[in-house]
């Protein structure tokens, strides 16, 4: 059995179908990710240690463990403590929740590379600790470190088809359907194959792009002593 | 509490074992596969430097869980064999941590200082020696740090043959799952068994990372 053209013609628009809603989990995901990673950044800087301790400890268990795992976990679990989510949803949040700790680690590397001098000027002018992230640190720890940020953009786009194990109907898990349905796996799959390499490129290119518009951040910690 | 039952005991041990053996022989392979393109992007070859970018676009470009699906499932189809899953799943692991391990490595020899290959040359060194007594052990310390963060994305990999029936310790998991319902129990001490592993893993590079330094002796450092 070999390629056939016309199956995969056919096959096309049921994959394409897929991609959209493969683009809108990463989309959704990627917003909860830009977000609680912050919030774990700033939790994690904060000097009192409720808040800095448990979410170190949340931060380094997710990212050390299968994202696969978290999103079967969420998938049974969630409805245990009586939150009834579909499986798009859990998958969103999943996603959300594995790239806010990869995330919060390039927030680190941004905040970190603020001069110190901006923390004593704001002082010096009286802000409040609130005062000085929202309109002194953060409005420069951020634009260097956004082609970062786009890096991991690309990894979860990498990552949804393991929404497919709890039957969202992502590109994956069509292509693995209309396989079971016609006994052709090699068509769907090398489509899906292609497609990903097409928008990997892609996206590679508009990284790359927002780099040289922003600059770009190095190693985290090595800029921040310059003061 | 959850009920003693040998039967899923036996299955869950079984199931770690393979995910030890996925971690431990796709690592292997990886590491293969990261020096061999790693080393031939920087080879004066066109070809050699055209197929080893070849394979790490494409490896990188793609998802490793289509990559799993399309060589457990279209694979067999082109080439009109059976493939085993647990093979299937090393060699997968093995090329995509691979592919990304090749950027490691061409960056890691790139950042050799110059005078180091030019003083080689002067001392009359084959381009083989070179390479293995003076640019890679002044490269592996430098080298380690990332291949450690690749090491805990390949053990978080592994999970994912669970997709293609393997029984790694993902799926042992599920298995007792639909046994017991116990699912709170069963999900929250399956990630704390990957993270007891991961740190393992960490410990194990940072003890590499020592020892590979101080292998480079006085005066020697990353």
């Amino acid at each position: 059995m070999t390629w056939d053209t016309d199956f995969a013609i056919s096959i096309l628009p049921e994959l394409m179908r897929g991609l959209w809603v493969t683009i809108q989990a990463v989309a959704l995901g990627m917003s909860i990710a830009l977000v609680l990673g912050l919030g774990w950044a700033l939790a994690r800087r904060s000097p009192r240690r409720f808040l800095a301790w448990p979410a170190s400890a949340f931060v380094e268990v997710v990212r050390s463990t299968p994202l696969l795992v978290q999103i079967y976990f969420l998938y049974y679990a969630l409805p245990s403590i009586g939150l009834r989510l579909s499986a798009f949803p859990t998958g969103v949040l999943a996603l959300g929740l594995h790239y806010s700790t990869y995330a919060t680690e390039v927030y680190r590397a941004g905040i970190e590379s603020v001069p110190r001098g901006q923390w004593e000027a704001s002082r010096a002018v009286n802000l409040t600790r609130a005062e000085t992230y929202r309109h002194v640190i953060l409005p420069q720890a951020i634009p260097p470190v956004v082609p970062a940020l786009g890096n991991y953009l690309i990894a979860m786009f990498k990552d949804t088809p393991m929404l497919s194990a709890i039957t969202v109907l992502e590109i994956l898990r069509r292509s693995q359907i209309i396989g079971k349905e016609s006994f052709r796996f090699l068509e769907p799959l090398t489509i899906v194959g292609i497609a990903y390499l097409l928008l990997s490129l892609l996206s590679a290119r508009l990284v790359s792009r927002l780099e040289r518009h922003l600059g770009r951040i190095q190693a985290p910690g090595l800029e921040g002593a310059t003061s | 509490m959850i009920e003693s039952n040998t039967g899923v005991w036996v299955r869950l041990l079984e199931g770690l074992g393979t995910t030890v053996l996925l971690t431990l022989c796709g690592s292997a392979l990886a590491a293969f596969f990261a020096f061999t393109a790693g080393l031939a992007r920087l080879s004066k070859d066109v070809i050699l430097r055209s197929l080893a970018r070849l394979y790490i676009e494409l490896f990188r470009g793609t998802s490793a869980l289509v990559q799993l699906f399309w060589f457990y499932f279209a694979l067999p189809i082109l080439l009109d064999i059976q493939l085993d899953a647990l093979l299937v799943g090393i060699l997968v692991l093995g090329l995509n941590i691979g592919a990304y391990g090749a950027e490691v490595v061409r960056s890691g020899l790139q950042s050799v200082p110059r005078e180091q290959i030019e003083a080689s040359i002067a001392l009359n060194l084959t381009p083989r020696q070179r390479l293995r007594q003076v640019i890679i052990p002044q490269a592996i310390p430098i080298m380690l740090p990332p291949f450690g963060n690749l090491l805990i994305e390949l053990l978080k990999g592994t999970a994912l043959v669970s997709m293609i029936t393997v029984t790694d310790l993902t799926r042992a998991a599920l298995y007792w799952r639909d046994e017991t319902y116990r699912t709170n129990e069963i999900f929250g001490g399956l990630l704390v068994v990957y993270f007891v592993l991961a740190w393992l893993l960490t410990r194990g590079i940072r003890w590499l990372e020592r020892r590979s330094i101080a292998r480079l002796g006085p005066g020697g450092n990353a």
